[in-house]
């Protein structure tokens, strides 16, 4: 079975890829579908990619509700930056994290989390020490933002991934 | 006739509302590009756009769509999902260009290498370092 298939989840998401992109449940498409992400899963595992597994569905909900809500708070904090008329009160800044984090899927969820919400930028990340380096549009305290990215996204993903 | 004037009118407003409020967050992030200070600064502008402005206007898609041809269309789902997916990709590049040339010319605005030599070929044997550990 794990010859056969062996990325089921994956397989699983490509089928929903394709049956979103045709817009049809037919028997046809469906079989199709299914052999089309058959053979793309044979490709992916002649890549060997890094194997992570994924536990805890109901804290991925979890996270992805609380990331929903903060890329949303976070697009009205920084408009309001854009606009206001004086741009020399603030500070904006980098922020050095050292991350526990060291699943690659994981961190790639993290980037794109990080990427997503406006104000925080992901600029570089040293997989060696684990340290992550972020530049944040409206930097008043750094303490505050090593909290954030490391008890609301590092936190739950590493439950996930790890 | 165009098709849209067959849309009811509780369509209407939610789908017309939602591609203001997005196209609004849209303009307002090209603003930003042209109002910050600093290119690191101004990386975080466009994310407006591709963020909320994003999500409104598939939104108000969503539901044109699907009341237009009466059954559930979800395909702007998968733009969402790789625009959210692939925007890291071309962030990284750019800021990662900006990071490495500000500090070969040893600009005071940027952090120096967490590492003890500070030199750029240090900055190169980083991804060496994320390939071993990916094999692991």
């Amino acid at each position: 079975m794990r010859r056969l298939l062996p990325y089921p989840v994956i397989w699983a998401c490509l089928l929903l890829l394709w049956v979103l992109l045709n817009e049809s449940l037919s028997p046809g498409s469906l079989l199709l579908g299914a052999l089309v992400a058959l053979f793309a899963c044979w490709g992916l595992a002649l890549l060997r990619p890094p194997a992570s597994r994924l536990r805890q569905p109901a804290v991925a909900m979890r996270l992805l509700g609380m990331v929903l809500a903060d890329i949303f708070r976070s697009n009205i904090a920084v408009a309001r930056i854009i606009l206001s008329p004086q741009q020399h009160g603030r500070r904006a800044g980098f922020v050095s994290i050292s991350l526990e984090l060291r699943d690659p899927n994981g961190l790639a969820v993290l980037a794109c989390i990080l990427t997503a919400a406006p104000g925080t930028a992901w600029v570089d990340f040293d997989s060696a020490e684990g340290t992550l380096l972020l530049h944040i549009l409206d930097l008043v305290d750094k303490e505050s933002w090593i909290g954030i990215v490391k008890n609301r996204y590092e936190r739950p993903l590493m439950e996930i991934f790890q | 006739m165009t098709p849209l004037e067959q849309l009811p009118i509780w369509a209407a407003l939610p789908a017309a509302l939602l591609v203001v409020v997005g196209a609004a967050m849209a303009l307002i992030g090209s603003v930003g590009l042209l109002r910050l200070r600093s290119f690191y600064e101004r990386v975080h502008a466009p994310t407006l756009a591709t963020s909320m402005g994003m999500a409104c206007v598939l939104l108000a898609s969503m539901i044109v769509f699907s009341v237009l041809q009466t059954r559930l269309v979800l395909h702007e789902l998968l733009i969402a999902f790789f625009m959210i997916v692939t925007t890291p990709v071309t962030l990284m590049l750019l800021a990662r260009a900006a990071l490495y040339r500000d500090r070969t010319e040893e600009s005071d605005q940027v952090p120096l290498l967490s590492t003890p030599s500070g030199s750029p070929e240090a900055e190169m044997a980083a991804p060496d370092g994320a390939e071993a550990v990916e094999e692991r």
